[in-house]
């Protein structure tokens, strides 16, 4: 009999291995292996874990179903949640979430609620459970713009409520960020991601890509000339920032966002597709959050020697622990407490080196971290031919600046009440990175949730 | 899907297709451009808007064949389809918001080099709709090169055409052109210059020397056109700036057309594997259920 104690082990594709390719790397458990996980829950009365969930996921309740190996049923204790479980069990944050509450968690291992969510949502997708729908429409038309997880999560609830809900996609694929940021290795893009959304399709929501709201057309003319009674508004947090030192319109400087889009969306790592990426020999990743971890990866998957560069310690890096973990396991180096003064151009305008500086850390600032202040006189140079900006993005002001009347906040954030997402304007809610600037999966479903909520509530009454 | 409802060669390598995208008709200014992406693995390509008919909902572009992905474009026909088709993107161009009064006034001088005379089409056409007579100065290597000739002198004012062989209309670059013009007496207020990079840049050079306020219409390298990727930088002003949001019109006088030009060869080595995997063989057309081009 297995320690109590210590989780059940998760099999992973070996290291050296997998810093070769973009094969998911991790494989999650299979039956036995989550029923025995499932064992370790004590199916506490008063549950903590579900406090730390922000979409209060019924954990014992599907944990204690998996426990007796009914995955059908856990699936559905799943579903009255959330929409996208096989993406948050592979991508949420469950160690500060779900698992950080778990009693478990006081003298062992918290139990792996992620992990499990992650299998009875894949065993969902490969035996084709479906989702319940709603019996038929109420004629209420309600239009939401952009196909991340706020944006699903919204059409998916109003759809199982009866609402007609046409969701509107600038970019060519579904998915937002899980499509075009996150990459294959962490979430399989035609496994899991267009597997999970068939399931909000199936409920009736209809999709219709290629639509820039704000170029294509806009809410006022979406309300006005469609009939769309209400608008949700989930376009996240997508503009990306850079440094402003010099050399940064260099050949071979990268924003994250541009090096994991032509890897992610357009498939460039696939040489079948026809878009080009400039994979790097020696690649620096300056900034340490997920989307660096993601970058730093992938040029790795691409041959390169990848440095992560970041101005804090490890301590403060912003990443999954497990992220940073896999990175270094690959052979991602990290230079910590060093921070960028100039990108180094050769004649052609290509990079070819980048000056930094060592730092140290001072005070706290007002995130509470301390604060890193340069070392003077540590300036040195480091030779490269790629650097990839990852120093966090903020939402696009499209939307707002073409629709009449919706207030926005000095980030450029769109302003909406938390309770159910209603905006300064009338019929218009909002949620997910487009009001919080960049955060999580799970924060934009949640906000998703609240904006179903709310536009339930006013389209109901 | 978006059906392609009439596709013609206009000249050597240079393509003209009607395509449907009802949205994109409806809303579109001059100026402004669309990215098509061809078929599941295609890339997403920046072309600017030709011309537009709203009733029909019907978009014109012109490209020119120059790597992997145009050369497979120019093997589309009528009937195909593109997978995507997104826009209008960028901003429309700046006279469009301006008072038609103070516009009416104005003396303005469009510059086009090469399949450059496609982007400029739109504007003098719009100017003209709307009472504004432009000169037009079109520029190509050779008269076999001159685009939509016609269709240009019906809308401009004064139409200039040049060849820098000599073969048709004045002989020389777009720039000789501009200076003759200047040196007749001619007065002008704004001048758009739209064309390939060097191009622009000569012809910024020479505005500034006359003093005339110039724009142009930057093509740099992009992904999304809608503000994500950041590919799009240029340099305007000392500033960085996305060109498919914050443009692709810009003053041309504060362009830093020499990083720009360098950021256009980013991917040369890439794109020229590209061609030569086209070349061998790799073309196909219709029916291969791969590329959309079957139904
Ligand atoms: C590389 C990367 C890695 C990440 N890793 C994690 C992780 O491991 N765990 C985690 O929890 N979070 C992670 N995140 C954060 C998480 O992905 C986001 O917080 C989340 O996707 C936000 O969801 P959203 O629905 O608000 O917006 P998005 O996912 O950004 O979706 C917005 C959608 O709206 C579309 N859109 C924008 N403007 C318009 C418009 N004008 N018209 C029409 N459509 C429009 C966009 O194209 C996009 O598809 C990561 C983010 C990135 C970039
Ligand atoms: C706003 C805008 C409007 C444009 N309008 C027109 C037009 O009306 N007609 C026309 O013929 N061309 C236009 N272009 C240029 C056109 O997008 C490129 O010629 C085309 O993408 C080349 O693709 P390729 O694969 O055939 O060639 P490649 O061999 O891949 O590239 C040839 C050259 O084209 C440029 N290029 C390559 N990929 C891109 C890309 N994704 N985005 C922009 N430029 C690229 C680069 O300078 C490159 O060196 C426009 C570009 C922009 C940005
Ligand atoms: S959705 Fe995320 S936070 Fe909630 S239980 Fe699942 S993994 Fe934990
Ligand atoms: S806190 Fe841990 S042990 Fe208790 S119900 Fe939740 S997952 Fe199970
Ligand atoms: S093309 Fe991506 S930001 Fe302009
Ligand atoms: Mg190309």
């Amino acid at each position: 009999m297995a320690d109590v104690l210590k989780r059940i082990p998760v099999r992973e594709q070996d290291a050296k291995e997998r810093a070769t390719n973009f094969e998911e790397v991790c494989y999650g458990y299979n039956k036995e292996e989550a029923m025995e996980e499932a064992a370790r829950c004590l199916n506490c009365k008063n549950a903590k874990c579900i406090e730390g969930c922000p979409v209060s996921i019924n954990i014992p309740g599907f944990i204690s179903q998996v426990k007796e190996g009914n995955i059908e049923e856990a699936y559905k204790v799943i579903g009255e949640s959330s929409a996208l479980p096989a993406i948050c069990g592979r991508v949420c944050p469950q160690e500060s979430q779900c698992e950080c509450k778990c009693i478990r968690g006081i003298k062992g291992d918290p139990v792996s609620i992620g992990k499990l969510e992650r299998f009875v949502a894949d065993y969902a997708l490969e035996n084709d459970i479906k989702p319940v729908k709603a019996e038929k429409t109420n004629g209420h038309k309600v239009a939401v713009i952009g196909s991340g997880p706020s944006g699903l999560t919204c059409a998916g609830d109003l759809a199982k409520l009866g609402y007609e809900v046409t969701v509107f996609e600038a970019l060519h694929e579904l998915g937002g960020v899980l499509v075009y940021g996150i990459p294959e290795f962490r979430l399989p893009k035609h496994k899991v991601v267009k597997k999970e959304i068939e399931k909000v399709k199936e409920l009736g929501v209809k999709f219709e890509t290629n639509v820039v709201i704000g170029k294509s057309t806009t809410i006022d003319q979406l309300m006005e000339e469609e009939d769309f009674e209400a608008v949700f508004i989930g376009s996240g947090a997508g503009l990306p920032m850079f440094m402003g030192i010099p050399g940064e319109t260099a050949n071979g400087v990268f924003s994250a966002n541009e090096y994991l889009t032509r890897s992610n969306l357009m498939k460039a790592f696939d040489d079948s597709y026809d878009t080009p990426i400039v994979a790097g020999k020696k690649v620096a990743v300056v900034g340490g959050g997920n989307v660096a971890m993601d970058a730093a990866r992938t040029a790795l998957r691409l041959g390169a020697e990848v440095h992560i560069v970041y101005r804090r310690s490890e301590a403060e890096l912003p990443a999954r622990v497990e992220e940073v973990h896999h990175a270094k396991e690959e052979g991602v180096i990290f230079d910590l407490l060093t921070n960028p003064k100039e990108i180094l151009v050769d004649d052609n305008g290509w990079v070819k080196g980048m000056k930094v500086i060592k730092m140290e850390l001072g005070e706290p600032d007002a995130s509470g971290r301390r604060r890193p202040v340069e070392v003077p006189g540590s300036e040195y140079e480091i030779e490269l031919d790629t650097v990839i900006m990852s120093l966090g993005t903020s939402p696009n002001p499209l939307i707002a600046s073409t629709t009449k009347g919706l207030e926005t906040n000095r980030r450029k954030c769109i302003v909406a009440e938390e309770e159910n997402g209603q905006t300064s304007k009338a019929a218009v809610f909002a949620g997910g990175d487009a009001v919080t600037g960049a955060a999580t999966v799970i924060l934009a479903m949640g906000a998703g949730k609240a904006g179903a909520k709310g536009i339930h509530e006013l389209l109901s009454k | 899907m978006y059906k392609i409802l009439k596709a013609e060669k206009l000249a050597d390598k240079i393509y003209l297709m009607d395509v449907e995208a009802p949205r994109v008709a409806k809303h579109c200014e001059p100026g402004q451009f669309v990215i098509v992406k061809m078929d599941e693995k295609g890339e997403r390509i920046p072309l600017t808007i030709c011309d537009y008919d709203r009733e029909a909902g019907t978009i014109t572009i012109v490209f020119q064949e120059i790597g992997a992905s145009t050369m497979k474009m120019s093997k589309m026909i009528a009937g195909d389809y593109f997978r995507d088709f997104i826009g209008p993107l960028g901003r429309p161009s700046d006279f469009v918001e301006e008072d038609l009064e103070t516009l009416k006034n104005k003396k303005m001088l469009f510059v086009a080099g090469g399949v450059g005379a496609a982007p400029v089409y739109p504007q003098v056409k719009w100017l003209k709709e709307h009472g504004v007579e432009v000169d037009v100065i079109v520029g190509s290597k050779t008269k076999d090169m001159l685009i939509l000739e016609k269709k240009m002198n019906e809308v401009a004012g004064n139409y200039y055409p040049c060849t820098d062989d000599g073969t048709y209309g004045h002989a020389g670059m777009v720039t000789t052109k501009i200076e003759k013009l200047v040196e007749e007496g001619n007065k002008y207020d704004v001048c758009i210059a739209i064309g390939p990079m060097i191009m622009m840049k000569f012809t910024c050079l020479l505005t500034k020397k006359l003093e005339i306020p110039t724009i142009v219409s930057m093509n740099p390298i992009m992904v999304d056109g809608t503000g994500m990727c950041g590919a799009c930088r240029v340099i305007v002003g000392g500033e960085v700036k996305f060109a498919c949001v914050d443009g692709p019109e810009f003053d041309g006088h504060l362009v830093d057309f020499d990083n720009a030009m360098k950021r256009q060869q980013m991917y040369r080595t890439e794109e020229g594997r590209a061609i030569l995997k086209v070349q061998e063989g790799d073309t196909h057309h219709g029916g291969c259920g791969n590329c959309g081009g079957d139904n």
